[in-house]
């Protein structure tokens, strides 16, 4: 009896260590809870100020233990982040961004706030609309970040070209010129401009151009394609002359670092100002050139969320509301532009801004936010955008036509438009 | 005492006491047993039952978000015969596999067969070509990501011998022939010291014997060589094809499925399916299109091997 003893006493140490991790969580949940907030930063100098809310909070409120920020990489954020509710495994908070705001408010995975946030009136409109629906808010409008060029002064200079602050004192700050100048940049080497994140996939971040056109990709109601629209196919137009034949545009495939100091424009949001803590080189923030239409702004959004399944919802929830409050907004402000109307003034960002001077503010942020567009968002974003991208592969090519692409990609989303 | 007394009190004693119910032949089987139910466990607990679970989410639809979980029975199976884009995603996905499995195994032959030589150096070439299997898969791929970037090594290489070489991530035919030859070269190296132990397992005396009478080495190779290494071949073709068709993280990190739907192989399909539209049902149904598909090809070259491996007929 001896070798089956053994065996016995194997299975059995195997199946006590297997069941072993649950023990834990046990424990947890006799003491202080815990709190996780799924965000897309990584930056130190954004989770130190968090932490620090997060700290302050726990002093007075010892019932909650660790609070924890959960970074997940920006490119497959909402992927991970749905794979994790899907999973069992659900963050008690949550940033959402803008192209996911219609799926999460219009499914009812969120807790409302509006009773729980403080002075809620003072939320300028445009930053809430998207988080709104029936009266009620869904998610803090933690961000409302308009689009800016951030500059490499020494390189534009090296290249011969007035800078873009210059051209805006002479009023010539719009697409053919920052072209001109990037197309210099690039004949000497360099590379010119870049839009953060598009990467010649996630085709939303076009909109910080084709709104300078008077393009949309979609109607207002969301239910018919506008991306073979007369504007859309003249802004393409552009951007595809711009990479192809001024060759003012890193194309497709190629490899660029803004931050690094090798690229002369980066169309981006404020908070990328952190990365430039360390740079080598003199740099500037100016709003978005103006297009055939005029001047204008386009704002990408994030906000935070609670989600009704988790365990913790109403802590999270009351962490959420000392997170969000007018003190810590103001904190917050550094990095990410506040929606509260009384902070929306560039001496007030100023104080907490160590990187951003008035003006670079008042010109990009607060009047951005005045005048700006959301980024494009659907119901079902992300089959669009999938859809969409590959519709628009062709597009980035040199000898593509161009309309006739556009209306390929029209005939891709207008039946995921509902149309 | 009689030897018949003896008799009777040794049968009586025997009948008197039952037989043990733990035989060694069943002593023997529960410790077979014990051993292997760790191991079966496993299986039925990570195989079996998400199996089951898979074949189970095909007929619901599951809204993450909202949280609510509907029985839609055949919905998702009508929505795959209807899917626009099912044609070019089985397309791709054919022609990914085969490109993969006939380029690694021929590739894994021929350098198996290089360096089945008795030469110097041979030790460091087969350290070399297997290494790569070593390597980490993600870190592995994003080095070639970098390398076939428009400006990247591979282009560097060919301007040096002046051709100017294309957008390799870009274009339909090149980003579905890189993500190949990525995979390739990261796993020719197993196939080969397959390839290699088995080439060293075939008898020299045949070789001699068929050179004396007057055999050349083509003649060898194909009715010596490759009937002996026939199970090997099979072995290798059953591996390459199964993880042809599960190959993920390359196509997630080189080209995200893109241009177009060039690189959108069935496995991938699902994952953007499933994670990031949040079909999950739909999902599970392409999940079970493509176990079909394994198992199909799988049995296929298991029903194939009588006619042309080597012992088996």
């Amino acid at each position: 009896m001896k070798a089956p003893l053994a065996a016995l006493t194997l299975a059995a140490l195997l199946a006590v260590s297997a069941c072993g991790g649950g023990a834990r969580d046990t424990g947890a949940a006799q003491g202080p809870q815990p709190l996780r907030m799924s965000i897309w930063t990584s930056n130190e100098a954004h989770l130190k100020l968090f932490k620090e809310i997060a700290a302050e909070y726990r002093k007075a409120h010892p019932q909650v233990g660790e609070i924890t920020f959960d970074p997940i990489p920006f490119e497959t954020y909402t992927t991970t982040l749905t794979t994790q509710i899907a999973g069992g495994n659900a963050p008690d908070l949550a940033w959402i961004m803008e192209n996911s705001a219609p799926d999460f408010v219009g499914s009812g995975a969120l807790v409302p706030l509006k009773s729980r946030i403080e002075n809620v009136g003072e939320l300028v409109p445009s930053a809430t609309r998207l988080w709104e629906q029936g009266g009620e808010l869904y998610a803090y409008p933690f961000s409302t970040s308009p689009f800016g060029v951030f500059v490499n002064t020494d390189l534009v200079k090296a290249a011969g070209q007035k800078t873009p602050r210059e051209l805006m004192k002479a009023g010539q700050w719009d697409w053919e010129h920052a072209n001109a100048i990037n197309k210099a940049v690039a004949a000497k080497g360099g590379n010119g401009l870049t839009i953060l994140n598009f990467d010649y996939k996630a085709w939303d971040n076009l909109a910080t151009v084709w709104q300078g056109w008077g393009a949309k990709a979609w109607s207002d109601d969301g239910g018919t394609c506008r991306f073979n629209a007369p504007e859309m196919v003249e802004a393409m137009t552009f951007l595809h002359k711009a990479i192809f034949t001024d060759k003012s545009m890193p194309g497709p495939g190629t490899a660029v670092d803004f931050f690094s100091g090798d690229t002369a424009m980066a169309v981006a949001q404020i908070s990328r100002a952190a990365m430039l803590e360390d740079a080598t080189f003199k740099w500037d923030l100016v709003p978005l050139p103006a297009g055939p239409k005029g001047p204008y702004a386009v704002i990408g959004q994030a906000g935070i969320g609670v989600l009704k399944k988790s365990p913790r919802a109403e802590q999270a929830t009351d962490f959420l509301a000392y997170f969000a409050n007018a003190a810590n907004s103001a904190k917050l402000a550094a990095y990410f532009p506040p929606a509260r109307s009384s902070l929306l003034t560039a001496a007030t960002m100023a104080k907490t801004s160590s990187m951003l001077n008035g003006d670079q503010l008042q010109e990009v942020v607060i009047d951005g936010i005045e005048k700006g567009v959301v980024k494009p968002s659907h119901t079902g974003q992300a089959e669009l955008a999938q859809t969409a991208r590959a519709a628009l592969d062709p597009l980035w090519k040199p000898d593509a036509d161009v309309k006739a692409v556009l209306d390929g990609v029209c005939a891709k989303i207008q039946p995921l438009l509902g149309g | 005492m009689t030897a018949t007394d003896l008799g009777d009190r040794v049968a009586v004693r025997a009948a008197a006491r039952p037989r043990p119910f733990w035989t060694i032949p069943r002593r023997d089987a529960l410790v077979g047993y014990l051993m292997i139910s760790p191991q079966l466990a496993g299986s039925v607990l990570f195989v079996l039952l998400p199996l089951g679970l898979v074949v189970y989410y095909s007929l619901q639809e599951w809204n993450v978000l909202a949280g609510t979980f509907e029985y839609v029975g055949g919905a998702n199976y009508a929505k795959l015969l209807a899917d626009p884009n099912m044609g070019q995603v089985l397309a791709s996905t054919a022609l990914f596999s085969a490109g993969l499995v006939v380029l690694n195994l021929t590739l894994a032959l021929v350098l198996a067969i290089l360096l089945d030589q008795r030469l110097r150096g041979t030790t460091f070439f087969r350290t070399l070509f297997f290494s790569p299997v070593l390597v980490s898969l993600v870190a592995w791929t994003i080095v070639w990501q970098f390398l076939l970037q428009q400006d990247g090594g591979v282009n560097g290489l060919l301007g040096l011998a002046g051709v100017e070489g294309p957008n390799w991530l870009r274009g339909d035919t090149t980003a579905l022939l890189s993500v190949v030859v990525v995979q390739v070269v990261k796993n020719v190296g197993l196939n080969m010291v397959l390839f290699l132990a088995a080439l060293q397992g075939v008898p020299r005396q045949l070789h001699e014997a068929a050179q004396l009478d007057g055999a050349g080495a083509w003649t060898r190779f194909a009715r010596i060589t490759v009937p002996q290494i026939s199970p090997t071949i099979l072995l290798t073709s059953i591996i390459t094809v199964v993880g042809s068709l599960q190959v993920f993280a390359q196509i997630a990190v080189l080209t995200q499925g893109g241009p177009g739907l060039s690189t959108t192989v069935l496995v991938y399909y699902l994952y953007q399916q499933a994670f990031q539209f949040r079909h999950l049902g739909y999902g599970a149904t392409l999940s079970v299109l493509l176990f079909l598909i394994v198992a199909a090809l799988t049995l296929l070259q298991w029903w194939l091997r009588r006619k042309w491996v080597f012992h088996e007929s």
